[in-house]
């Protein structure tokens, strides 16, 4: 009972997600997940086989983590249902969105390289 | 021919100014310049008084580890080991400071120099703390701008300019991280704030650097860790969660995190101690709840339940786990004391005394309250009231930091630094709504009143004559004059003209106790010309920064309390009879004791009035110190007739009264008189065995005895 509801309701689900998203989100969807799954990777492996070098599965991961992060903020300044006056996001333009992403990500990575070791 | 005309057009065009417009402008930017100088000014007392120094106790440490710093370059400083205290164990120093003002006083030094000031680093390092104040005003002028409006800002920059808590903690010469944090705070809260506000990544991503910079310069950033998360929880609660929330919190999780851990004393503590956990926990709550939303924006509602209630139960159970298995596994950190202590105020006295044995670590007296924020503890409240007339999301926040900071001020003394600030946002705010739509009225009664004898009496005067009016004769209140924008502001000011003055006394009443204090500094510089390179000095551990910092001596223990046991054996030494004390002294290779005594001169924060918490702290490495040996049988702690056998026979005892009963210091009272305790001192003549007197300055202040060597026959 619960099973059969489980994947009817995947089913709609991505039925929703072909139909209804644009297709430059989906591209962003799909690198979203690309980061989501080579951060599951590392989590997997330091489960396995251990923390040793803490201070680079910390960069490596948080890395990953936050590259999602600032993917899902810029998907959502440039997704077109979200230009909602409770939002403000009306004045912030697609390539001006960009250019604080990469800013962010600057930020981001350089920490990253430093804590690497 | 045409071009400057063009550029001109296109340079109104660009900034985008009437002359109105202007006007406000230079208005404002006027009075943030006055409101700097006036808090650069009036923080430059103690070094127009007496001279440059640095005060204190922690500023010293902080200076000797700049000069390191400057001296040697970065990598030497980061990795410096510090072999002259906590002697034998030293200290990494790299790795256990806070460097945030050490870099921010190098880089000022480094900028003077490239621009060819030759100014000495000891300068630098006492302007610090006012110039910081100037960016502390400029800073709290653009939150409160954010939260609340300019004329707010304006009032808010003009009270943390001269607000009490805060120019206690930065006059010149008190090169401490809170001087430096504060700015940084006030900063983060900001750009918190509009982060929040704007939803842009970019902002999101300055709060992260802000963040870096409050990280590296105090222990009291985990007040920012902890109070962000908190008002995501509330803004949640409250029904006002946007996108522009998830996009201003989880870029500050992430990069913040990482940032910190950067700073080598943080490491790894910013993901296993348990203060930081609940920003972890805030935020994958707050990736799940987008999750969830992002669905429920996609499906119809009846799959939407379905899946909501897969993804909750898998959530749940996942995060039930990782709960269990952090905490089975150890991976969690234990809490530290100085957390409890904030949660539960009396944890502090009860189990850990090295912390309750700090005055600044003690619960707030109520008077404090006013003497440290003044007439702004009573104007808070209608900050607050006025900030739930107006909700957004800015004064959500202003109104949890409010109520937090004065919750943790009255837990610790010293927090009170924390509260002065919001005191000063909030107070602001109130300030600007009363005032503001009675200037309106007020212009009204001016054009009545125009014929009136009083009407060319214009500018500072008729302020005056108005506050004079106001406070004398309530009843004709009515006849206040000329109120333009510029003259509530004189009046303002003028107004907390009494503020000011109770400043000035607070800060004189500050800097006498400073160079009273600082007197055992100078006095201890005896050390650096008498004694050998090499000598080892013990004293309590409130004097360590002074002797290393003034004698350049190798101490034992010193003000970064970051051995305890090691403290407790110097407390042992001080309050073990003479024998035994001499062979933990040898063990130790201690040449020199210090001891601080203020009997004679009338000090009275010496030794023998801080003697009880060396016993208690020294309980914990030699569980036969019996705290009621040192008591009169009565339990009091009495230094004459009826004083504990223990405390007559302590090392302590004996170093600072040593020939003391000898010596009749005023014709009126007789020899032995103990000035601070005001009574004659027990035992009056006993002779030194183990110890002989090396100095004594002429006060009796400053009292060093040299530890003899072992006799040559048993």
């Amino acid at each position: 009972m619960i099973g059969t509801s489980i994947v009817e309701a995947s089913k709609q689900l991505l039925v929703h997600y072909k139909n209804s998203v644009p297709y430059h989100l989906k591209v962003i969807d799909a690198f979203l997940l690309y980061v989501a799954f080579t951060a599951a990777i590392q989590f997997v492996y330091v489960l396995l086989v251990g923390t040793f070098p803490f201070n680079a599965f910390l960069a490596g991961f948080f890395s990953c983590i936050g590259v999602f992060v600032l993917t899902v903020g810029l998907r959502m300044q440039l997704n077109p249902q979200n230009q909602s006056p409770a939002n403000r996001w009306q004045r912030i333009n697609p390539s001006r969105a960009f250019t604080e992403w990469l800013f962010c990500n600057l930020v981001l990575h350089i920490a990253v390289i430093n804590f690497i070791g | 021919m045409g071009m400057p005309t063009q550029l001109s057009i296109n340079y109104t065009r660009t900034i985008g100014l009437s002359t109105k417009q202007q006007q406000q402008l230079l208005f404002r930017f006027a009075v943030l310049l006055i409101a700097c100088c006036v808090s650069f000014c009036i923080r430059l007392f103690a070094v127009i008084r007496y001279e440059s120094i640095i005060h204190e106790f922690d500023p010293w440490f902080n200076f000797r580890a700049t000069k390191v710093l400057v001296e040697q370059g970065t990598f030497e400083f980061w990795n410096w080991f510090d072999s002259a205290s906590w002697y034998p164990l030293g200290r990494i120093v790299g790795g256990t400071v806070y460097p945030g003002i050490m870099y921010s006083a190098a880089t000022i030094y480094h900028i003077l120099h490239a621009l060819t000031f030759p100014v000495d680093i000891k300068d630098v390092c006492v302007m610090m703390a006012p110039l910081f104040s100037c960016f502390t005003n400029i800073v709290t002028y653009f939150f409160t701008k954010q939260v609340s409006d300019t004329t707010a800002g304006l009032f808010a920059a003009c009270f943390i300019a001269m607000v009490p808590g805060y120019l206690s903690r930065s006059v010149a010469g008190s090169y401490d991280n809170e001087c430096v944090a504060i700015t940084a705070m006030i900063l983060c809260f900001f750009l918190i704030v509009k982060s929040v506000h704007t939803g842009s990544l970019f902002w999101s991503g300055l709060t992260c650097l802000a963040y870096l910079y409050m990280v590296a310069s105090w222990g009291g950033y985990v007040f920012i860790t902890n109070i962000y998360p908190i008002y995501v929880l509330v803004l949640i609660l409250c029904g006002r969660y946007s996108q522009r929330l998830y996009v201003a919190y989880s870029t500050f999780y992430v990069i913040g995190t990482l940032l910190s851990m950067q700073i080598r004393f943080v490491g790894f503590q910013a993901v296993q101690s348990s203060e930081h956990m609940g920003a972890l926990i805030v935020f994958v709550f707050l990736q799940c709840y987008c999750f969830v939303n992002w669905i429920r924006s996609l499906v119809p509602r009846d799959v939407f339940v379905t899946l909501y209630r897969i993804f909750f139960l898998a959530v749940g159970a996942m995060f039930m786990l990782a709960a269990f298995l952090a905490t089975a596994t150890g991976y969690l950190g234990p809490w530290t004391g100085r957390f409890y202590s904030l949660l539960d105020p009396t944890y502090a006295s009860k189990h850990i005394p090295i912390i309750a044995s700090v005055a600044e670590h003690q619960p707030t007296a109520w008077g404090s309250y006013f003497f440290d924020l003044h007439i702004l503890s009573m104007l808070v409240p209608a900050g607050i009231y006025f900030c739930f007339q107006n909700v957004n999301d800015g004064v959500i926040f202003l109104i949890l930091y409010g109520s937090f900071a004065a919750y943790f001020a009255g837990v610790m003394v010293r927090l009170m630094l924390v509260l002065a600030p919001a005191a000063c946002v909030l107070s602001g705010i109130a300030f600007s709504k009363l005032l503001v739509p009675n200037v309106a009225q007020l212009r009204k009664w001016e054009q009545k009143k125009d014929e009136s004898q009083w009407s060319e009496i214009k500018g500072v005067a008729s302020s005056w004559i108005g506050v004079v009016r106001r406070f004398y004769c309530l009843d004709s209140g009515v006849d206040l004059y000329s109120f333009g924008w510029l003259e509530v502001l004189v009046l303002f000011s003028s107004g907390w003209f009494v503020v000011v003055i109770v400043c000035f006394c607070a800060s004189l009443c500050l800097v006498r106790l400073r160079i009273a204090c600082s007197e055992p500094s100078f006095r201890s510089s005896w050390l650096r010309y008498n004694t050998k390179v090499d000598a080892k000095i013990l004293s309590w551990w409130d004097y360590g920064y002074q002797i290393s910092g003034f004698a350049n001596r190798t101490v034992i223990v010193d003000n970064n309390t970051w051995n305890n046991s090691h403290i407790a054996t110097v407390g042992r030494v001080l309050n073990s009879p003479e024998r035994k004390a001499f062979q933990i002294c040898k063990k130790l290779d201690v040449d020199y004791v210090l001891v601080i005594f203020g009997g004679a001169l009338g000090y009275s924060s010496d030794d023998i009035n801080k003697f009880l918490w060396p016993i208690r702290i020294s309980h914990s490495v030699d569980s036969t110190v019996d705290e009621s040996a040192y008591l009169t049988a009565d339990g009091n702690y009495r230094v004459g007739e009826g004083a504990g056998p223990a405390l007559v026979e302590s090392l302590m005892y004996k170093l600072c009264y040593y020939r003391f009963g000898e010596v009749q210091f005023d014709r009126g009272n007789p020899a032995g008189y103990d000035k601070v305790r005001g009574e004659v001192i027990a035992k009056k003549k006993f002779k030194l065995r183990y110890f002989e007197e090396a100095f004594t300055s002429r006060n009796w202040l400053v009292r060093i005895y040299h530890v003899k060597d072992l006799p040559n026959i048993g």
